[in-house]
């Protein structure tokens, strides 16, 4: 198999990590931009060479780095996403670009990010330089909807999730922490609500699209009609053409709940997906429930879950999965990695069977992703 | 004008101390814009607001006005404001 290379984004900076091909024995490359918040490094996979890294340091306003070489080298983007200067001096601010995904195979060159406050931005030079999309950004409500950093979630609610639906390069789905999931087949100029089956939080009205708090969504490549997301208030999936998700997590032990941030789906096998859940309960302590970790999987599109843990500590564990922060490769027997919060790296070579630590005290992991050579 | 560099944006300019030149403060931004691209955006945000952790100090002075008048003489010094762990 082609060897893997995990792409780490962390609170103080980015490292690689080069596997073999057995991926037993890791390498580690960095830390890149030391000090820097990195939210997210992608490669793009039109290329196989082309990097790009979200990121900002305590002081400095936030940018972005492209590399040509892989990451090997790195140069900061000439126009990184950025709002309108409005006349009254008064409009949106991007504090940092949170989530990159690369375009179609169809449009070389396009890349899509989005930030917070809640911004959808678009680059067609390899993300060199960035405009807002305006179709989603200025729609009717949107300043209101975007949030300011007293709004949403405590750090800035988050624009993420960005698909391109492998088929059709004008279909898009996307995500926001503080404003639910949005879909557009125009290429992004118009966009319309996806939420319906989805719950909130009790006591408020599910009708309001500001109470929907996606955590993350991803679309299986196998069947570019099947969507899974870790919602706030649960595990969903959904099969177009139906606008409803099902909430497939009440299948999930009721000890452990079906809250968490990441959702992962295997690359061939529609019906199979994965989701580290966390402590949603009371004040929401966001580890591990119990103190112990767990992954947990499916193998029939979420009617029933398995848990998988062998590996991890049995327990006072309290760190926890970020939802950028757990991912697969593409191997035949796919690999799946995550990052926690305490800075450390799993990896399971067996599809969630078994779990190693590759890599520990890094800084507090915001993203991981896989690549192959 | 000198400007004093706070070592985070001394991958910008390579330097502690530049020359640079602006009748105002916002000028001297867009000078050192052009100089060293990508440094004026890490210090202001797109509304002109001066990002949180920043600070201008024109002469010994604290200013938050782009607007404020400067000379060649003047010094102006950009600091970073720590905070957080």
């Amino acid at each position: 198999m082609s060897e893997v290379t995990l792409l780490i984004a962390t609170r103080k900076g980015a490292w690689l990590l080069h596997g073999d091909k057995q991926r037993r024995s890791w390498r580690v490359d960095g830390p890149h931009f030391l000090g820097h918040e990195i939210n997210h490094v992608m490669l793009d996979p039109r290329d196989g060479r082309t990097m790009v890294a979200a990121g900002k340091t305590g002081h400095l306003g936030p940018t972005l780095f492209r590399s040509d070489d892989r990451g090997a080298t790195w140069k900061e983007a000439a126009r990184p996403p950025a709002f309108p200067k409005t006349e009254d001096g008064e409009g949106p601010s991007v504090d940092h670009t949170f989530w990159l995904t690369p375009g179609h195979a169809d449009e070389p060159g396009i890349w899509y990010a989005g930030t917070s406050p809640q911004g959808l931005f678009r680059s067609e030079d390899g993300g060199d330089s960035w405009s807002p999309v305006s179709g989603f950004n200025d729609r009717q409500g949107a300043k209101k909807a975007a949030g300011g950093a007293q709004e949403g979630t405590p750090d800035g609610p988050k624009l993420h999730s960005i698909i391109v639906d492998p088929r059709d390069k004008k279909h898009l789905y996307l995500g926001m922490s503080g404003g639910g999931v949005h879909e557009s087949t125009d290429r992004g100029a118009t966009w319309k609500p996806l939420i319906q089956g989805l719950e909130v939080v009790a006591g408020f009205d599910a009708a309001n699209i500001a109470f929907h708090d996606p955590h993350c969504i991803r679309l299986c490549p196998s069947n570019p009609d099947r969507l899974y997301q870790q919602n706030h208030c649960g595990i969903y999936r959904l099969d177009r053409p139906s606008d409803t998700w099902k909430r497939v997590g009440k299948a999930m032990p009721s000890e452990v709940g079906d809250i968490g941030f990441p959702m992962v789906v295997h690359p061939r096998d529609a019906d199979r997906a994965w989701v580290f859940p966390m402590d949603g309960t009371d004040v929401w302590p966001r580890t591990c429930p119990g103190g112990t970790p767990s992954v947990y999987s499916t193998r029939d599109g979420g009617e029933s879950w398995e848990r998988q843990s062998s590996g991890f500590p049995a327990g006072q564990v309290w760190w926890t999965v970020k939802r950028q922060a757990m991912t697969a490769d593409r191997a035949d027997k796919i690999g799946l990695y995550f990052g926690t919060t305490s800075g450390e790296i799993w990896a399971s070579a067996d599809e969630g069977g078994s779990w190693n630590c590759i890599a520990s005290h890094l800084p507090e992991i915001y993203a991981v992703e896989a690549v192959t050579a | 004008m000198r400007v004093m560099m706070p070592s985070a944006l001394r991958s910008y300019t390579g330097a502690g101390e530049v020359e640079a030149e602006g009748d105002t403060l916002a000028a001297l931004l867009d000078d050192l814009d052009r100089r060293y691209p990508g440094i004026r955006f890490r210090v202001v945000d797109e509304q002109d607001r001066i990002r949180r952790h920043i600070r201008f100090f024109i002469n010994g002075e604290q200013s938050f006005d782009l607007g404020l008048k400067l000379g060649p003489d003047d010094e102006v010094y950009i600091v970073q404001a720590l905070s957080g762990g």
